[in-house]
């Protein structure tokens, strides 16, 4: 893990990393850096997927109560208002969108993140609490095919970083 | 003659670096020793809180009576107070999540009190639906859960719209409140000496490490949280002016109500941001995040709105005239010369002519004026909605029906109470909490920027 003072340093870096062709690489930021994730090679955010879905559940799930109650249950004649009464359901049905859409917004990108995790080893490095203050971090971990201890520091090393560290597993 | 063009104030003062940022927000938290004046403050609001629980368990034990309820003022306090605390919950909400769509970054140091504060008005909010029916022991009977009675809520009803309108809105600007916290509490979690703190903080931060694939994933859904968030905001209180649009009462029943509600709501919302912002940034040392440039936006976007709310009071009076119905014309007479008159000539004063005042910009930029004219506005919200309430109520169609609405000892109890309750979870959410989103200001700093 190799440890870098600005930003622009990280996303260097992590270009770098991932065109000399190690691929499980990971870099830790205190704040969203744009362009780090495409750096290190994340396409595949499927966060929208889930959020779609999400909406579409809470609708379709809102609408289908109110249907159910209002004409098939418990029809009550209101004003004179039909049972399947659809104006008056906009509202209901809209804010389940939004409930469920949020709900499986922060659940789902949770979920996806693999949090909440309370231990990882970068956790066992003590210059790595300030991944969360001032400095960024750049990660070759061990499971990349191309990783090997001694070529990998030395690739590493070429980078130019503040200072490297050996996580343990 | 021409003026020298004044440059804008900064977002963030110059000189900060990403550890200093960091430093400046999470000492307040960790290292800064509890000052007097905290527990000065945080006692009187849990002392108030406490006499709002004494109201409130009286009214269990005696009835709805207590209150200065009767006919044919049905609707009291109660509501008048629901409709004012949900409005300032909205500016929360506008800030994190509008202004966030906008790019407006000057939203990044006034977000997270400011969705805190959206919170906790929405709990003291909350509460009144729920103790003001006659049988509070069955107010889970607003939701639809399967039951043996065979019964349902009544969809068609605006009340039932609010049940779910309030519920979600609760929700959603809890999960988006806590989702922006979760970096900050890593970086407490990391910063912390105390070991009760650090496990405390760790938990809650759910284990985050700042990575790069977390953050992109983080920031969609940030993102789309905040476009959901924005139609909600709409949709709440516009739910909550149906409460009275969808009634026949003359002053109810007016298309105005939607947008002028939302407006209103962002116009006390705003009053109640600064109301908050302007000492905490006085006595934590916070000028150099919470800038000149804050106060002078809100104060923009308070005059914007106040004129909305005027251009609402505005239509109101010229339909009473205009459309010839002799209801509504006598709401217009009613209101500036019946018995709540001076109510509503100190309506029109607070809300329409003192605020014009923030036109001036040394107004607009003085901390001092604009703590005095956001109390100005927010006691102005407060009796728009008591008009709305009670003089559209107290007389309507058939003389013999008509009363007086005179409040009660316990409606101000519960009501100066949920006060009380609202600043105690502000002063405990200052004390354990990082009152900034540290994460968002350290993106403000120059050095944040990626160069190519």
């Amino acid at each position: 893990m190799a440890e870098f003072d600005s930003p622009t340093l990280l996303v260097e870096a992590a270009h770098r990393t991932h065109e000399a062709g190690y691929l499980k690489i990971d870099a830790y930021s205190p704040f969203p850096v744009e362009g780090l994730a495409e750096a290190i090679g994340f396409h595949k955010n499927r966060v929208p997927l889930v959020v779609l879905i999400g909406g579409l559940l809470g609708g379709l799930s809102g609408y289908a109560l109110q249907y159910w109650i209002s004409a098939i249950s418990y029809p009550i004649n209101v004003g004179g208002k039909p049972y399947h009464s659809w104006p008056a359901f906009i509202v209901v049905t809209f804010e389940m969108t939004i409930l469920f859409g949020g709900i499986f917004a922060v659940f789902g990108m949770l979920a996806l993140n693999g949090l909440p995790m309370p231990y990882h080893p970068v956790f066992n490095v003590p210059r790595f609490a300030f991944a969360t203050k001032d400095r960024f971090f750049l990660i070759v971990f061990s499971t990349d095919p191309k990783y090997s201890p001694s070529e990998t520091r030395r690739f590493l090393e070429g980078l130019a970083p503040r200072s490297i560290s050996e996580v343990p597993s | 003659m021409d003026e020298q063009r004044q440059p804008a104030a900064p977002v963030i003062e110059p000189g900060y670096t990403f550890g200093t940022v960091t430093d400046k927000i999470s000492s307040i938290v960790l290292t800064r020793p509890t000052s007097n004046g905290w527990f000065l403050g945080f006692g009187v609001a849990f002392l108030l809180t406490m006499m709002m629980l004494f109201a409130v368990g009286y009214l269990f034990a005696r009835g709805v009576g207590i209150w200065g309820v009767t006919i044919p003022i049905g609707w009291g306090f109660a509501i008048v107070n629901f409709v004012w605390w949900i409005g300032i919950g909205h500016a929360g909400t506008l800030i994190s999540a509008i202004l966030l769509l906008l790019r407006q970054s000057w939203r990044n140091s006034i977000n997270r009190f400011a969705e805190a504060m959206t919170l906790f008005a929405v709990s003291a909010a909350g509460l009144f639906p729920l103790i003001h029916v006659g049988r509070p022991w069955l107010a889970y009977w607003l939701f639809p859960y399967p039951n043996t009675m065979n019964y349902w809520p009544q969809f068609r009803s605006p009340l039932v719209w609010d049940v779910f309108a309030v519920s979600t809105y609760a929700t959603i600007s809890l999960l988006f409140w806590f989702i922006g916290l979760v970096p900050d509490l890593a970086t407490l979690r990391d910063r912390s000496t105390n070991r009760a703190a650090q496990i405390i903080y760790g938990m809650l931060a759910l284990g985050w490490r700042g990575s790069a694939r977390h953050w992109h994933r983080y920031e969609t859904a940030y993102l789309l949280l905040a476009g959901l968030a924005t139609p909600l905001v709409l949709s709440v209180h516009t739910v909550v002016s149906f409460d009275f649009a969808v009634a026949i009462v003359p002053g109810w029943h007016t298309t105005i109500f939607p947008p002028y509600f939302v407006a209103g709501a962002i116009y006390s919302g705003f009053a109640m941001v600064l109301m908050l912002a302007i000492p905490i940034r006085k006595f934590y040392g916070l000028e150099d995040f919470i800038t000149e440039r804050h106060l002078q936006n809100s104060a923009k976007v308070m005059l914007a709105t106040g004129l909305i709310v005027a251009y609402g009071y505005g239509i109101e009076a010229f339909m009473g005239w205009y459309s010839g119905n002799r209801y509504d014309s006598f709401l217009l007479w009613n209101r500036l010369h019946g018995p709540y008159a001076p109510w509503y000539l100190s309506l029109l004063a607070c809300n329409i002519f003192i605020p014009q005042v923030l036109w001036i910009r040394k107004l607009r930029t003085s901390p001092a004026a604009l703590f005095l004219i956001s109390g100005v506005i927010l006691v102005g919200m407060w009796l728009e909605r008591f008009i709305i309430v009670v003089v559209s109520l107290h007389r309507d169609f058939l003389t013999s029906s008509w009363g007086m609405y005179y409040p009660t000892r316990w409606d101000f109890m519960t009501f100066i109470g949920t006060i009380g309750m609202f600043l105690a979870a502000m002063f405990l959410f200052v004390r354990i909490l990082p009152m900034i989103s540290i994460f968002e200001m350290r993106t403000l700093l120059p050095e944040a920027e990626v160069k190519e």
